[in-house]
């Protein structure tokens, strides 16, 4: 089974690198870009094939390692 | 005062740490390694700055999971004192002995500087031999060190007058909420801060506003 785990700053945390992209983006000419934030992706592969098991345990992983929950949120999806 | 200092991979400022605590106690401390389960009996648990493990998923991330740090935890519930400097900052809050997080500073680049401090709070075990407000400089090295915590717990952290440093007026290099440097635990035998002060301990160096920290420590533990 695989997963991906999306992570991103809470709303409200400053995000100056996403800041910095948008900036950045409104240099290159695409000037309808407005805020910009950023996040990562982490794509697991988990062995067995019950998807609600999974999805418990891949929500312990984000809380004990993946994502720091004072600063992020995450979502989670199974394929 | 018996002292340790935990080394994980890519930490860099461990050896700095074990020449101030063996310039400031007058004894060399024990130097543990991350995969150490056993702390050896001390005062006193330091957290040094550095790399840890590459900074991979974010700053501190994976050491606080590391099998050290179930001592480091244990110590620090019994009342053991504990200091995390700069990555041992970063490692005490992913390992949430500490409130709030550190995130990449605010202009996006990595500040390597001597900063102008005010200590907060001279009521701990870290700071009594400073007087309250007094300006202090430390030098700064870091990219990830904007202290960010929710009003709610920032205001916790001020009523109950945890805010052990803060930035002078017009000196905070990353951002950091309320120019917060260094915060201590509700028990307040755990400071993290991210500038430091082992690093200021020797005129040689370039400064000694660091001694009192560490006398303050030696005076609390002797």
């Amino acid at each position: 089974m695989k997963a991906r785990v999306f992570i991103t700053l809470k709303t409200g945390v400053l995000d100056p690198q996403g800041k910095a992209i948008g900036h950045a983006l409104n240099g290159l000419g695409f000037a309808s870009v407005g805020e910009v934030r950023q996040g990562k992706v982490i794509d697991l592969e988990l062995s067995g094939n019950d998807q609600a098991a999974a999805k418990e345990e891949l929500k312990a992983m984000c809380e004990k390692l993946l994502a720091n929950t004072v600063i992020e949120k995450y979502e989670i999806e199974l394929k | 005062m018996k002292s340790a200092v935990i080394f994980f991979p890519a930490s860099n400022c461990d050896r700095d740490a074990k020449t101030a605590l063996t310039q400031m106690t007058g004894k060399a401390p024990a130097m543990v390694w991350h995969q150490d389960s056993e702390l050896p009996d001390v005062d006193l648990v330091v957290l040094p700055g550095g790399f840890s493990y590459g900074d991979y998923l974010r700053c501190g991330a994976m050491a606080s999971q590391s099998v050290v740090m179930k001592s480091v935890r244990a110590h620090a519930d019994k009342g053991g004192m504990v200091l995390g400097i700069c990555n041992g900052f970063q490692v005490l809050t992913e390992s949430h002995l500490l409130p709030g997080a550190l995130m990449r500073n605010a202009a996006l680049k990595f500040v390597c500087k001597p900063v102008g401090l005010e200590v907060d709070e001279t009521q701990s075990a870290f700071t009594r031999h400073y007087s309250n407000g007094q300006r202090v400089t430390f030098p700064v090295a870091h990219g990830e060190g904007s202290y960010f915590a929710d009003e709610e717990t920032l205001d916790r952290l001020e009523g109950e007058n945890r805010v052990a440093f803060r930035y002078a007026k017009g000196e905070n290099p990353n951002g950091s909420a309320r120019n917060i440097a260094g915060i201590l635990s509700e028990k307040r035998n755990v400071l993290g801060l991210m500038p430091h002060p082992e690093r200021v301990v020797d005129d040689v160096l370039g400064g000694t506003d660091g001694r009192a920290l560490f006398q303050s420590l030696i005076e609390n533990l002797s």
